[in-house]
């Protein structure tokens, strides 16, 4: 390293790479990325937002929600999974003797602990899951064998992972859930909970106005702040409430005289809080959607 | 070659050069410095009272955050390298500084430029984009006064007697260059009206923190450090085949870093980012076992003085980087992704290695440049305590907290307000470090400030010394004989 050009070229070489491998690469796979088909649907993915959800973005940007809230779902994996959802004209004793002698067959030896302890536990509530695990040449073995006995059984993929165990998505977040999003709000604290599904887990605009206006007269133990600027309080109008107007708790509520409404922006965030729903199944991110239904 | 280089030249004058640039450029970093740590700590607030702010946008969490951390970055960390890489240029080269007029005018551009990005974020109007939230009109003048002072730079280098580059030049000059393409591709992809579509956003934001804050802020802050070290020591720096080792490794797989494992993209590329943190190890224990070997059985006293910052800065960025690398490894990242565990890293490298090493490059350099002592040379060792203790109370809360949410996160059984619950508790100590950071700060800024009161009454005084001042008129005198 004599000369400033070595150093240059130097770093010019290394910076350059990385530029190649971290920018222009992830422009060539990403950049022209189209919709893309949901599995076992005509539907395509993701949806485009309506107006009101798109300048909802902005407000979720200009108040900087993404310091606080992600939205990625991590998954560690999946199993496959295969549910028992009628038992037919089989009693469930029958039942239980059947499957011990199904398993012998050489496919299911390995999991037949797994099985038999499966159907030990069991009540006798349908559905239930007879086997759950990574192997889907089990799963489809043993629905081989059931479906000439008269019982009906489901086959599942079904997500797994701390984030998926809380609710907070059905399967992992991809990249193509992001399509419409500018800027992209990832987050990367979880000071507040998850936010990829929160349009399927409080789909009333009223709570999250609620929860915007007053977080603790909804979630007593939320840490979030509130968001008081977005709300109008207002005389109300011959001494009736508006319709859009806070059904808040009385220690939450102002003066009986006034009312809490959402402002404009209140509106659009709610509208894209509601639009959040990366629930439909992917190439990428498989799951039986059924489950996500039951649960 | 660095300790005899008082012998051939005139540091007197060398000093003098930088007089001016230095003062406005150090001048508004540490009152950046001292703004972005009041808004850290309001930013804080709304953890502990919540609902603090719940009339009043500006001050919100969001907001208050990225403008503090865009202060401390832009504000401060940039401006005061980038002055503290002048002299250092100016005092290598043995030459005054070239075009001494250019990084005056830039300082002020620069800090109009974090002025208009700091009032829009907290107007509402950042990007939305993590380090990057600066909007446009800011972004520009930052690139336009970075290219006038690298300008500036690059001819006080160009300008040097003995051409053997010495090991800061390495990590300067690479600095400059770092920050140039870093800042501008992120700019023109994600600021240019026509964002790149969808999670590729995400991906040029996080190569851009990466290079900017792990890579960038380390080729500044070693290359400051590889200065002033082997001086405080007394003896040359340690092995430089090491040195230019670390130099390479850190530049060639440390670019490659910052793709979170869990990030919803083709999964090739958080593998690349993982594989090289773990390379980026190299480059991080040859820098620590370089700095260790130059200081190493050197007899010196610390006592709070410019050293103790330089050598608390230089063991903080081998520490805050081993535990930035570490975030990219799999099995810990389940854990700390998604935590404070990654804000305290970054605040850390931020105020922990840049900001110590910066202000004790400041404590050292001002006395020089203005040819007169600190004003308050107590306060700037009351300064390195108060910043060392309250880095230390800042961060470490914050690495426990994170480590402990993860893992509260991770179960879930653990309902969520348990995992932010425990958080909040350390949360609590953090902000106590906060607090005696800013004290610091307010130190630096006060020593710098009474400094160029002083140095401005100085000159007043001269000008009305010479208006004051007999006339001496030759014509007069010849006509009296």
């Amino acid at each position: 390293m004599k000369t400033g050009f070595s150093v240059f070229l130097a770093a010019f070489l290394a910076f350059g790479a990385s530029w190649y491998g971290l920018v222009y690469g992830p422009l060539q796979q990403l950049g022209g990325a189209q919709q893309t088909v949901v599995l076992q649907s005509a539907d395509n993915w993701p949806p485009q937002r309506t107006g009101e959800a798109t300048l909802g973005l902005q407000v979720y940007r200009k108040y900087g929600c993404a310091a606080c809230h992600t939205e990625q779902v991590r998954q560690t994996g999946a199993a496959n999974e295969l549910a028992l959802t009628s038992l037919g004209v089989q009693k469930a004793a029958d039942f239980k003797d059947f499957m011990k002698s199904v398993m012998i067959v050489p496919a299911l030896l390995n999991a037949s602990n797994t099985i038999i302890g499966n159907l030990d536990k069991w009540n006798g509530d349908l559905p239930v899951t007879l086997y759950s695990g990574d192997d889907s040449i089990v799963v489809s073995t043993l629905a081989d064998k059931l479906k000439p006995v008269g019982v009906k059984t489901e086959a599942l993929v079904v997500a797994r992972g701390a984030d998926i165990a809380r609710g907070w998505g059905t399967r992992q977040s991809v990249a193509a859930d992001y399509l419409y999003d500018e800027p992209v709000p990832l987050g990367n604290l979880r000071a507040g909970p998850d936010l990829t599904t929160i349009g399927v887990r409080e789909p009333d605009p009223n709570w999250q106005w609620q929860h915007l206006y007053a977080p603790r007269s909804v979630v007593p133990d939320s840490t979030m702040p509130a968001f008081r600027f977005l709300f109008e309080v207002r005389k109300k109008i011959g001494g009736q409430s508006a319709p859009d107007a806070l059904a808040l708790k009385p220690e939450f509520a102002p003066a009986a005289d006034l009312e809490v409404v959402p402002k404009a922006e209140a509106r659009q965030l709610v509208a894209y809080l509601m639009s959040l729903k990366a629930n439909a199944p992917l190439y990428e991110a498989p799951f039986t959607p059924v489950t996500a239904a039951k649960k | 070659m660095n300790t005899d280089e008082t012998k051939s030249f005139c540091p007197a004058g060398i000093d003098a050069s930088c007089r001016v640039p230095l003062l406005a450029l150090f001048g508004g970093a540490a009152l950046w410095l001292v703004l972005g740590l009041l808004l850290g700590l309001a930013a804080a607030m709304s953890f502990h009272q919540p609902d603090m702010f719940a009339d009043c946008p500006c001050l919100n969490f969001g907001h208050a955050q990225a403008a503090a951390n865009d202060l401390l970055l832009y504000g401060f960390a940039i401006p005061a390298a980038l002055g503290v890489m002048l002299w250092i240029f100016a005092r290598l080269s043995q030459a005054p500084l070239a075009l001494p007029i250019v990084p005056v005018v830039a300082a002020n551009i620069w800090h109009l430029g974090v002025l208009i990005g700091t009032g829009a974020i907290l107007l509402g109007d950042g990007s939305g984009y993590a380090w990057l939230e600066y909007p446009r009109a800011a972004a520009v003048l930052l690139f336009a006064a970075f290219l006038l002072i690298a300008i500036s730079a690059v001819a006080t280098m160009g300008s040097r007697a003995d051409r053997e580059l010495y090991p800061s030049h390495w990590f300067l000059f690479a600095g400059l260059l770092w920050f140039a393409w870093a800042y501008s591709t992120a700019n023109l992809f994600l600021l240019s009206g026509h964002p790149p579509r969808g999670v590729v956003q995400a991906i040029i934001d996080w190569w851009f923190a990466n290079n900017l804050i792990f890579v960038g802020l380390a080729l500044l802050g070693i290359g400051i450090a590889f200065y002033f070290l082997p001086k405080f020591a007394g003896q040359p720096l340690a092995g430089s085949g090491y040195t230019l080792f670390a130099f390479l490794t850190l530049v060639f797989f440390g670019s490659w870093c910052g793709i979170p494992l869990s990030a919803p993209v083709p999964a090739w590329l958080p593998a690349v980012s993982a594989f090289a943190a773990l390379l980026s190890l190299i480059p991080i224990l040859a820098i620590g076992i370089v700095s260790w070997k130059t200081v190493h059985g050197a007899a010196f006293a610390c006592g709070g003085g410019p050293l103790c910052f330089i050598r608390f800065g230089t063991a903080s960025f081998v520490l805050s980087a081993f535990l930035y690398v570490s975030e990219f490894c799999p099995r810990y990242s389940r854990v700390l992704d998604f935590t404070w565990f990654g804000f305290g890293v970054t605040q850390w490298q931020l105020l922990g290695f840049a900001g110590m090493i910066l202000c004790g490059a400041i404590y050292e350099i001002l006395p020089r440049v203005m040819a007169r002592d600190l004003p308050y040379p107590k306060l700037a060792k009351v300064n390195f305590f108060l910043f060392a203790s309250g880095v230390l109370l800042y961060v470490i809360p914050l690495l426990i907290g994170g480590v402990e949410q993860g893992l509260k996160l991770r179960d879930p059984n653990v309902a969520f307000a348990s995992a932010s619950g425990v958080a909040l508790l350390f949360l609590r100590v953090s902000t106590t470090g906060q607090l005696l950071l800013l004290l610091g700060s307010l130190c630096l800024l006060l020593n710098i400030l009474v400094l160029t009161l002083q140095w401005k009454l100085g000159l007043l005084k001269t000008v009305i010394a010479a208006v004051k001042a007999p006339l001496e008129n030759p014509s007069v005198k010849e006509v009296e004989l």
